[in-house]
């Protein structure tokens, strides 16, 4: 599997997201900077977090309109894996790859912590290796992470699987109190209509690797990889 | 020469830039005449306590620098310090104490953003910052604004570069309540062959500026950081820089990527007095000059004159000398990281650092004389005459602790001990993915990537101890550092400190910075520690009233194996609870005395840097031996705070505790939160209970068992072997409740 | 041409800012103050003469860029 993790000016996780396929599940890399064109062959294009463009006006308002953003689009548009973790998921949302917007968090504060997500659809791309209703632990770093959108959308997202985390209890109840920064019907991940492009607040390539006390987050990536390797061999059939 | 109209300089104008008349008649000899009004604004900056350290520097001599391990000591942008595998770790601690009290969020994120441009300028890529913070009493709403502001200052400049602030400290005292302190400790990585150094060398290299524009703020924040404060201070505003992270974080990769592609002879950040530090440091380093021409400097407001360029501490700005032939690469990948930048001058042989506008030479000056020639002064002094009062404490006239349920409660609660998660949770601690200890133990760890090692570090100094006794209390300072790297597995490898002070001017103030510095000579050398980078701030007072001595330590330890590190908190019901070392009638100065008696009083407690030696020996080999769960150092409050420490802090799972603590001849609240030195609390399971204590055993280091692990309260028992009395004896979850969100409770207040 | 550009959250969205600085208000004393909303202002210079045209763009930059109309709405005056 060939990940193309894109690099914008403040983006601050890409060299974390590279170390987490490139070190730890051993898949070749590219590193995409955000004014050159998306290169041929990717398998899977990684958003990673950070502060484009300082967040300032609004979070991802500006990196959208970067020169590679136009190639992620038509990218996704052909159902490759688009995942944006965190400031990449503030991206996808002003770029309306995926519905609703972010708000500042409830406490105002910029939290940095463990929290616990309920896995809502384990039949995504991004979730296949969990079990439906698993509860995960992943750390979260953000000051805007309170999704938001109107009641039409929410209801559209519910009806078709796609919420695909929860904020919950360690013990897997999505209460109100278990969502760190407010959002909407506990929303901290969901994907598009098509399935193949994942936004989530919380940051699994923190919490991939034995060393760091929890391995919760390879699951995602897991699953991506299982995903791109079904893809393949499906081709491979088709082409014989 | 041609010199722009002549200005007259009045006694006035020279008082107003902080220079005496004597400095001001050794400017006239340097220079053979009278300065105009741009080069009396260039001398008075370099001259400034803060950039000469005209009152430290005969003290600071003292100190032990060199080492083995040493890379880079003193005098450069940052200390540097071997690790092994080619590598060396880069580290500084600086203040930005005035700029925080006059506007907490930016001065405290300006302070995070120069120690960072202080790391990265030597080539290394920042992995870890911590803070040293000291407020007044959160009873006070301007307080309260003072902390919030610096808390959210700091995470909102790390967190956007995307550095993790992985630890620090905060103390509570009033006496900090109109000078609050901010010291900002960064770490990076670089390769040992590839450190660079601020020196302009080679005449006829390039001299080119890049990053933000030139703006008038700051100007003259060199200055005021040497001044005391009086009640006019807060309309100082304007001069207090602003930051951006959004473009230091452009400046360090384009920083990186210049250093990665050859192209570069020096590098300076424009810290403190901007343009005009930055271009006469590194001409005088390499005993060249330079000549700048100011009107290719980039500028944010028209009509700047050069006494405001060259005075600017506009933030976000480096100065490169570059190898000849190499500035169109160099401007190249200024641009790709959408940064200002421009050739602005060349070094010359001559010394001078001449300085051009429009075709005008609008000052000159030999650039040692600005950098290195500034005024030293041998300070007198003597103790104060209130020290005695302070130390002679009556330890009868205090009576021993009834409710200690309650002393424990009130001392875990008061903000000094209080857990620190409302503060480090606005902190991105997990950036870059190598935190292996979080925020909440003894000390921080971040592995290094692409080794087995990791790096432990931590900042401490207790300014009550100080007070009480600036010797004693910067040694124990030295011992309580290396006590908490070695408690989280580290062998403890280099230091930079941070020491803040009030005015030098006056003698007790002074005989206190003596002292401390005799002090941390005589620690570091008994645990072989070199110091390689540092900052001093004087002048931390407001209407007549200093702080408490600060001397700051930041300490940083490295682990081989970097699976084999030790966190503070019990692991598993059952285990053995071990505790190293003796404990004394150790109450002065204690946290005890000033929440329960509300005394800051007495002796600072007694220590013995052999015992504290082989203590962390001890330590250090059971950690690597494996033969231990976890391993907390008693400081604040005590066995009893410790203890509850070790309960607590875990993150998921709390543990109770059960032990039974000999009283001898002491006092019950000595044996409970009183502060000896030099014990650690253990734990071990129960097999490996022979082990510990055969390894102290033969090391000379008191051991005993005092308890185990287990249950829903901490339960303590004083006595001797024939009765004993339940003391202490609070349910886990009344502990963590008072411990776990004081602070917060105590913040959300407006 | 000047624009001066107003950016506020749309009404019936929760604005924790603006909550925030209601009851800092009301701790300090001040009774009366209500429905504080928080929003961004912007100036900008714009090279055209005709205030039509100028109009025109000012209005395709707050919905392209200067405001997300799905949370904000947005405001603004020519001089």
């Amino acid at each position: 599997m060939k990940i193309g993790v894109l690099v914008f000016p403040g983006s601050n996780c890409d060299h974390d997201c590279r170390h987490v396929f490139q070190n730890v599940l051993g898949q070749p890399v590219e590193m995409v900077w955000h004014k050159d064109a998306l290169p041929a062959g990717l398998d899977a294009v990684v958003i990673p977090g950070g502060f484009s463009y300082g967040d300032y006006l609004r979070t991802g308002a500006i990196a959208r309109f970067s020169p590679v953003m136009g190639g992620v689009k038509e990218f996704a548009q052909r159902g490759g894996l688009v995942i944006g973790i965190c400031n990449g998921f503030q991206i996808l949302l002003e770029a309306g790859l995926l519905p609703g917007a972010m708000l500042r968090n409830r406490s105002l504060h910029f939290i940095c912590k463990d929290v616990y997500v309920r896995v809502e659809n384990a039949a995504t791309p991004f979730t296949s290796a969990c079990t439906p209703g698993q509860v995960l632990k992943i750390p979260i770093a953000h000051a805007e992470g309170n999704y938001y959108t109107d009641p039409v959308t929410l209801a559209g997202l519910q009806a078709n699987a796609q919420v695909v985390f929860r904020y919950c209890t360690p013990d897997g109840k999505a209460t109100a109190d278990a969502s760190p920064n407010g959002s909407l019907d506990n929303i901290a991940g969901i994907r598009n209509a098509e399935g193949n492009v994942l936004g989530m607040m919380p940051h699994p390539e923190r919490c991939a690797e034995e060393m760091l006390g929890n391995e919760d987050g390879r699951l995602i990536f897991a699953s991506m990889l299982e995903a791109v390797q079904q893809i393949k061999s499906k081709l491979s059939i088709v082409g014989s | 020469m041609k010199q722009p109209a002549p200005l007259v300089i009045t006694k006035d104008l020279i008082a107003q830039h902080n220079l005496t008349d004597d400095e001001y008649k050794k400017i006239v000899e340097i220079l053979g005449r009278e300065p105009n009004l741009t080069e009396l604004g260039m001398f008075s900056v370099m001259w400034s306590e803060h950039c000469s350290y005209k009152s430290s520097r005969v003290h600071l001599r003292k100190l032990p620098t060199t080492g083995p391990r040493v890379v880079q000591g003193p005098g450069e942008n940052a200390g540097a310090v071997e690790i092994g595998d080619g590598l060396c770790v880069v580290f500084k601690m600086e203040s930005h104490n005035h700029p925080s009290f006059i506007e907490p969020y930016q001065g405290a994120a300006t302070g995070v953003g120069g120690i960072l441009r202080d790391v990265f300028t030597m080539g290394a890529r920042p992995i870890a910052l911590l803070d040293s913070l000291r407020f007044g009493g959160l009873d006070t709403a301007k307080n309260r604004h003072l902390m919030r502001g610096v808390v959210a200052g700091i995470g909102g400049y790390g967190n956007c570069m995307g550095v993790p602030t992985v630890g620090g400290e905060v103390r509570f005292d009033d006496i900090y309540s109109l000078n609050p302190l901010v010291n900002v400790f960064c770490l990076g990585i670089a390769h040992k062959d590839k450190i660079f150094r601020g020196t302009a060398a080679g005449v006829g290299n390039p001299v080119i500026y890049f990053g933000s524009k030139t703006g008038r703020d700051g100007i003259h924040g060199a200055t005021m950081a040497s001044d005391s404060f009086d009640d006019q201070s807060e309309q100082k505003r304007p001069t207090v820089q602003v930051g951006d992270p959004f473009q230091e974080k452009l400046l360090l990769e384009a920083c990186l990527e210049l250093m990665a592609n050859d192209l570069l002879v020096g590098i300076q950040d424009m810290g403190a007095a901007g343009l005009t530090s930055s271009s006469c440091e590194m001409a005088s380093r390499a005993g060249n000059g330079i000549e700048l021409d100011l009107t290719h400097v980039p500028r944010r407001e028209p009509g700047m004159t050069p006494y405001e360029l060259m005075l600017s501490e506009s933030q976000e700005r480096m100065l490169m000398v570059a190898k000849a032939g190499k500035e169109n690469d160099c401007i190249r990948i200024c641009r790709k990281w959408d940064l200002d930048v421009a050739v602005v001058g060349t070094v010359t042989g001559d010394g001078i650092l001449r300085v051009k506008d429009q075709g005008n030479i609008v000052a000159e000056i030999p650039a040692k004389s600005l950098a290195d020639d500034g005024p030293r002064y041998e300070r007198p002094y003597q103790p104060p005459a209130y020290q005695d009062m302070l130390t002679n404490l009556n330890y009868d006239a205090i009576p021993d602790v009834k409710d200690a349920n309650e002393a424990l409660l009130s001392l875990l609660e008061s903000p000094t001990i209080a857990s620190k998660r409302w503060v480090y949770e606005q902190y991105d601690h997990m950036v870059r993915t190598n935190s292996i200890i979080r925020p909440g133990s003894d000390a921080a760890v971040v592995r290094i990537k692409g080794t087995n090692k990791a790096v432990a570090m931590t900042v401490d100094c207790n300014g009550r101890y100080c007070l009480l006794h600036p010797y004693e209390g910067a040694r124990l300072a030295v011992a309580e550092a290396a006590r908490n790297l070695v408690c989280s597995g580290a062998e403890p490898i280099g230091l930079t400190d941070c020491l803040n002070f009030g005015n030098p001017e006056r003698p007790d103030i002074m005989w206190q910075f003596v002292l401390a510095i005799e002090g941390m000579k005589d620690a570091c050398e008994a645990f072989q520690i070199p110091i390689v980078s540092g900052n001093v701030s004087f002048y931390n007072e407001t209407n007549g009233l200093s702080i408490y001595p600060t001397p700051m330590l930041g300490m940083v330890g490295l682990i081989e194996e970097a699976d084999r590190t030790m966190t503070q908190w019990f692991k598993q019901e059952g285990d053995d609870i071990i505790l190293l070392g003796s404990s004394r009638e150790d109450l002065g100065g204690s946290e005890y005395l000033k929440v329960i008696h509300s005394r800051e009083q007495g002796s600072p407690p007694y220590l013995s840097l052999e015992a504290e030696k082989v203590m962390q020996e001890c330590v250090l080999n059971l950690i690597r031996s494996g033969s231990v769960q976890s391993v907390h150092d008693c400081s604040d409050g005590g066995l009893a705070v410790a203890l509850a420490e070790c309960c607590l802090s875990a993150q998921d799972r709390k543990l109770g505790a059960v032990v039974k603590l000999a009283l001898g001849r002491l006092r019950r609240d000595a044996v409970l939160f009183g502060e000896s030195q030099s014990r650690v609390l253990l734990s071990a399971k129960r097999e490996n209970r022979q082990v510990v204590l055969d390894q102290a055993r033969r090391l000379g280091v008191p051991a005993e068992v005092i308890g185990a692990v287990g249950g829903n309260q901490l339960v303590i028992y004083l006595g001797d072997e024939h009765s004993t009395t339940k003391t202490v004896d609070v349910p886990l979850s009344t502990l963590h409740d008072r411990w776990a969100d004081s602070l917060e409770r105590m913040l959300v207040q407006e | 041409m000047k624009a001066k550009v107003h950016v506020t959250l749309k009404q019936g969205i929760l604005d924790p800012q603006g909550k925030a600085i209601e009851h800092a208000l009301d701790s300090l004393g001040f009774k009366n103050a209500a429905n504080v909303r928080v929003g961004k202002y912007m100036e900008l210079d714009i090279d055209e003469k005709d205030r039509a045209k100028a109009e025109a763009e000012v209005k395709k930059m707050c919905e392209k860029l200067l405001a997300n109309t799905i949370i904000e709405e947005y405001r603004y005056e020519l001089t």
